[in-house]
């Protein structure tokens, strides 16, 4: 090939049409494909043996402890959990109820919160400085004193109208906490959108408020929907500290059966539920987030 | 003859039911350049990516001096090490000083003590006219300065093939000159290149051979003056034709 410099080569020419179907695949190709096929199954192999190995460990740590007949009869009582299923289940449907209500709740006022922070313009800054204070007090008060707060402070204001069920009181406090967090993240996603898409879009004429809708949200969505998710999920626990109202929700159901068998059965059955509930946010942000990767094209293999 | 650095045989690339690439061969020997030219979309920047790792082929080889690379077995960062890539839209670290972009990977990926490194890397710098853009971050340069600092980190490396793609489609026409001039000196020292190239003028000053990449597969292949002056191929004729339209030649 080093002579090519001197001695120009023939032209080469191929001649395959353009177009048309693809032929099979080379054996070699094949054989690569098998040879990952195999990688990808060894690895799945391992990791299932190790992971029954750890699960038989465990097993046999915990049961052989001197405490664990004792541990098994107040904690893990088949007959007590079933028993106790029902009314935590009616439990566990108010909190269904709070973070459904909750959460849409939560989506608008984060949302409206980081517009508010991402005006720009003098004219706007009592509107931001409003925004900014509210986000530092919410994000930075533990949710239990929020919910003590509106909880009982509320109510004792007397004034008329003023909503007494610890449900809607509740979902309040939870809002106001999750919508500061929430903000944040809508207001980082807003602040990723490369400001020449901006320039880009106020170049066309587009005023700030159609740069936000139409150019900046869609893509800031786009890289906060994971973090959104995580949040959700988050929230999905969150809801059970309610109880501390007085709700009657999983929690507090639990609580109250605990208080009459003296058996603490029914908390693990309210956490096993929570669980239950989490998975599938769980894995629908794992999703989410391997689709947004996908999408950007240059990722490649790496 | 020796074998060539770079080899490429029959490498198939679908992206989903797009056919992009459909039975590439090219061989980039040692000491050559070879400019990769063809319309937007046919497949140059796939066909280097595929080359450099970044993708994975779905049919046929490449070679890099003899060893199969698209081996499901070979490690992959080892082979990257081999090679010098320089993208269509820079890829400079935001975050790092152009010396530091330069001298990230002979430190950190070949262990090169840091001062000899920094001195090759202000070296090289000054001789593609950023002598004093050593301390700044990218953001604050040209498209152009940054491109050659692009340039200048995929060389630290010192790559047994070097991968350009479009590396002049963001510079200034007199910026184009300068560049092209790093590139020849780069090929005169001996450095092996392919190029990925909408300027047919660059590609007929600097490469030894000429490959048409068209409806995924390279349809014509040879010295410039024979692709670019007198193709055999009707379409290249037309591509070639097209491009005179644009003034790119
Ligand atoms: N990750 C991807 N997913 C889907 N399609 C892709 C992807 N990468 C490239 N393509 C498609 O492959 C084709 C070839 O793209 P490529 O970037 O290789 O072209 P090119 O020859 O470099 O063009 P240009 O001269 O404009 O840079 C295009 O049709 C492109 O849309
Ligand atoms: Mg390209």
């Amino acid at each position: 090939m080093a002579l090519r410099r001197r001695r120009r080569p023939r032209p080469q020419l191929t001649t395959v049409p353009p177009g048309g179907a693809l032929p099979a695949p080379s054996p070699l190709e094949l054989s690569r494909r098998a040879w990952r096929r195999r990688r990808a199954r060894r690895s799945t192999l391992v990791a299932l043996a190790s992971t029954l190995l750890f699960a038989a460990v465990a097993y046999l740590v915990v049961t052989s402890a001197p405490g664990w007949p004792r541990v098994q009869a107040t904690f893990f009582s088949p007959s007590v959990a079933w028993e106790s299923l029902p009314e935590i289940l009616s439990g566990l449907w108010l909190n269904l109820q709070v973070l459904v209500v909750g959460g849409l709740l939560v989506l608008v006022l984060g949302l409206l919160v980081a517009l508010t922070r991402a005006l720009r313009g003098p004219a706007f800054a009592p509107l931001r400085i409003l925004a900014t204070g509210y986000v530092d007090l919410f994000r930075g008060i533990p949710l239990i004193i929020t919910l003590y707060l509106v909880g009982f402070g509320f109510p004792a204001l007397g004034l008329q109208g003023m909503p007494t069920s610890p449900f809607v009181l509740g979902t309040v406090a939870i809002v106001l906490t999750y919508s500061a967090y929430v903000a944040e993240v809508f207001r980082a996603g807003i602040e990723s959108v490369h400001p020449s898409q901006r320039a880009a879009a106020r170049s066309l004429g587009l005023t700030h408020r159609q740069t936000m809708r139409i150019v900046v949200l869609p893509q800031a969505m786009r890289t906060v929907t994971p973090a959104l998710l995580n949040d959700f999920v988050a929230l999905q626990k969150d809801v059970g500290l309610i109880s501390v109202l007085g709700a009657v929700d999983a929690v507090r159901s639990a609580q109250i059966l605990v208080g009459q068998s003296f058996n603490f059965t029914p908390y693990v059955v309210a956490g096993l539920l929570f669980v239950l509930l989490a998975v599938p946010s769980a894995r629908l942000a794992d999703a989410v987030t391997a689709r947004a990767r996908r999408r950007q094209q240059s990722g490649g293999l790496l | 003859m020796s074998a060539p650095v770079l080899d490429v045989r029959g490498v198939v690339k679908t992206f989903g039911d797009t056919v992009v690439l459909r039975g590439v061969d090219l061989s980039v020997g040692e000491h050559q350049v070879v400019a990769l030219i063809g319309g937007s979309g046919s497949g140059k920047s796939t066909l280097l990516r595929c080359a450099s790792l970044l993708e994975t082929v779905d049919d046929g080889q490449v070679l890099l001096d003899g060893e199969d690379v698209t081996d499901p077995r070979v490690d992959a960062d080892a082979v990257r090490r081999r090679l010098g890539v320089v993208f269509q839209a820079y890829n400079l670290f935001p975050h790092m000083t152009v010396l530091d972009n330069v001298t990230l990977a002979p430190t950190v990926v070949h262990g090169r003590p840091k001062a000899e490194v920094q001195e090759e890397a202000r070296a090289m710098l000054a001789r593609m006219g950023l002598a004093d853009k050593a301390g700044e971050y990218p953001d604050r340069l040209s498209g152009g300065q940054q491109q050659r600092v692009a340039i200048a980190r995929a060389l630290g490396v010192r790559p047994r093939v070097l991968l350009l793609d479009e590396i002049t489609s963001a510079l200034d026409p007199e910026l184009v000159g300068e560049v092209l001039a790093v590139v020849r000196e780069v090929a005169a020292q001996g450095m092996t290149i392919l190029m990925a190239t909408h300027e047919m003028g660059f590609a007929r000053q600097v490469a030894d051979t000429v490959a048409f990449l068209d409806g995924g597969v390279v349809l014509e292949s040879g010295p410039p003056e024979q692709v670019l002056g007198d193709p055999v191929e009707e379409r290249t004729r037309r591509f070639l034709a097209r491009v005179i339209d644009a003034g790119r030649l």
